[in-house]
């Protein structure tokens, strides 16, 4: 049960947006009680709102003065931007994928297999869609969360691109859509924590390789093509192009692409609970 | 249909159901019972199959309001996939069933809503208190929350857990988890508790505590479904009942009628020396039926006390003896050739 320790002591942070946050635009009838039951779990746990905020921070801090230094100006999309507002908005988008990939992995494979959550919920009115919606929900209150903090520390700091980097907090929550939906897709299909290593061997390299932290235009042609069509540097270059106020048709093409993405995972996710806890 | 076995075409299935009457409940539940024509739960040529596994295998019965209806069985009897059928936990494999008038694969959710599920494994809500899970639990069923506060109130008080409102579900004893999940299974007040081994595990007082509440609740009117594999619980709750083996139903009926039908009044039980062979021979004419377990044998008969005498008068060596009244693990040895709890 140590995961289940590590759950407790990592992204389990509630808001209290959440609370007036209202679920029925993002769940809708029945799913909106998974989210309650949620806010129920979460209500004292406000410690998690702590470091909701401070995690963005260091993060910020650390690579924005650090390799700022090193690095000073990028240019993108033919204009020169300093270095510390081309790596925050890659740096939200990842974040985003983090907390999203966290809940719905390791969150939900813990109610799902460990402490049976979901039997209890489908013994009742609930169906598995109510509880595969009002979970992605769920993750989506919780990535708007910590979307708003890690934009208020960005502008605290002063890395944002221009003042359209409002447009990056509803974005931010779609890249949230896209890995949670996805994420609890895939968890349906592990059989055991050791199962959660492919996660971290999909993660990682999807941080670093991403265009994250340095532009496209350093991989060769093939690596670029390869990047192009990975997920995170959808929401990577989704919030960097809102940021910075670059808008082109390409940004609606990665948008329709994490909603996609996200849809999906939903649909999979609800038609696996149904085998898994329904057999 | 034509797959249902046993059951409603055995001999004593109709003397039984007729000679059902569940047993008291002053309450609005008896005003309708008296029009008992239409049953709460009907199952006919039920099959449940998981891939190649035949888990239920064709089997009938009808279970009436306000009665407590009971699945005996050993383990692998097939009784916890009828319960997750009924429950819509399951999607029946063949056959038909409907419950509260209705079909499982249509109306799924709305027959939830008026069912309370005491699952086999508990699974309370672990990240929360005992109050909150009844409270959650409830909303599941949109009920408001000052409806469910004050259900709460009753259940906890109902299921002795009032001084432990407050507390996580993790460090509560079995007994209390098994109570508080019978709480969180009325929140809804439903018209039908289904209740899948509900003792299991539990220490003699526990389960005895646990009796008493759900014989509070079968004198409410509550309609009980329970299934088991003891003998005594079968006995002690159940009116009426099926035994259940290798996904069929052997036999169907009241604990007593069952008795009577497949055993006789008085069993005299002789623990027999280890690795003694030869005993029916030596036993032979003493007793109605002799069964040989592989520590005991069992002698079926009317007159027990006689029976030993005679055992007595043949110098059988025997290192105890018991006389005892038949119980339902006699009706099962004598229906299936295997003990209840291997």
């Amino acid at each position: 049960m140590k995961l289940a320790t590590a759950l407790d002591s990592g992204r389990g942070r509630p808001f209290p947006l959440a609370r007036i946050t209202p679920s029925t635009l993002l769940g809708g009838g029945r799913a909106r009680r998974v989210v309650e039951r949620n806010i129920l779990v979460y209500r004292r746990g406000w410690i998690f709102i702590v470091s909701g905020f401070f995690e963005p921070f260091f993060y910020l801090l650390s690579i924005g003065i650090g390799l700022n230094k090193l690095v000073g100006v990028v240019e993108v999309g033919g204009r020169a931007i300093p270095y510390t507002s081309f790596v925050a908005a890659g740096l939200l988008a990842a974040s985003a994928m983090n907390g999203a990939i966290f809940d719905a992995t390791f969150g939900i494979f813990f109610k799902l297999k460990i402490v049976k959550t979901y039997d209890a919920m489908l013994s009742t009115p609930l169906g598995p869609a109510d509880v595969a919606r009002g979970e992605l929900a769920w993750a989506l209150i919780r990535g708007g969360a910590y979307a708003g903090a890690f934009l208020v520390v960005m502008a605290g700091l002063g890395y944002v691109g221009s003042g359209w980097a409002v447009v990056c907090f509803p974005a931010a929550v779609l890249v949230s859509f896209a890995f949670s939906g996805a994420g609890m897709a895939a968890t349906t299909y592990m059989r055991s924590w050791q199962d959660f290593d492919l996660v971290s061997l999909a993660v990682l390299p999807l941080f670093l390789f991403s265009a994250t932290f340095y532009p496209l235009g350093v991989y060769p042609g093939w690596l670029q093509l390869i990047v192009r069509l990975t997920p995170l540097y959808q929401g990577v270059a989704l919030l960097r192009g809102l940021d910075l106020g670059l808008f082109s048709w390409s940004l609606l093409g990665h948008g329709v692409y994490l909603l996609v993405m996200g849809a999906l995972g939903l649909a999979v996710s609800a038609r696996r609970l149904s085998v898994l806890v329904l057999p | 249909m034509r797959l249902g076995v046993q059951a409603a075409s055995q001999p004593g299935a109709q003397d039984a159901s007729a000679g059902t009457p569940p047993a008291v409940a002053p309450s609005a539940a008896s005003a309708q019972r008296s029009v008992r024509s239409e049953p709460l739960i009907c199952a006919r040529g039920l099959v449940k199959r998981f891939g190649s596994i035949v888990a239920v295998d064709g089997i009938d019965f009808d279970i009436y309001l306000g009665e407590s209806f009971g699945f005996l069985g050993p383990n692998g009897a097939g009784k916890t996939s009828t319960m997750r059928m009924i429950a819509c936990m399951s999607p029946v494999s063949e056959g038909t069933l409907r419950v509260l008038g209705m079909d499982p694969a249509v109306d799924g959710a709305k027959i939830r809503a008026r069912i309370g599920l005491v699952p086999q494994e508990d699974s309370l809500d672990l990240e929360l208190t005992v109050l909150d899970n009844l409270i959650i639990y409830g909303r599941y069923f949109d009920i408001p929350r000052r409806v469910i506060r004050e259900r709460a109130k009753r259940l906890l008080d109902f299921a002795e857990l009032t001084d432990r409102a407050h507390s996580k579900v993790d460090p509560l004893s079995g007994g209390m988890k098994r109570r508080l999940t019978i709480a969180r299974a009325l929140v809804s007040e439903p018209d039908l508790l289904i209740l899948d081994e509900p003792t299991t595990g539990l220490d003699p007082q526990a389960r005895h505590l646990l009796w008493d509440r759900l014989y509070r609740l079968k004198a409410q009117g509550v309609t009980l479904v329970i299934t088991t594999h003891y003998m005594d619980e079968a006995e002690q709750l159940c009116d009426r009942l099926v035994v259940m083996n290798d996904g069929r139903i052997a036999a169907e009926g009241t604990p007593h009628s069952l008795i009577e039908r497949y055993s006789t009044k008085e069993v005299l039980e002789l623990r027999k020396p280890l690795g003694m062979t030869g005993v029916a021979e030596r036993l032979a004419g003493i007793a109605d039926r002799v069964e040989e377990l592989a520590d005991r044998v069992l002698l079926y008969t009317d007159d027990g006390d006689a029976a030993l005498e005679a055992v007595r008068l043949r110098e059988f060596p025997y290192e105890h003896a018991l006389v005892r009244r038949s119980t339902l693990e006699d009706v099962f040895l004598r229906l299936t050739g295997r003990s209840l709890i291997d």
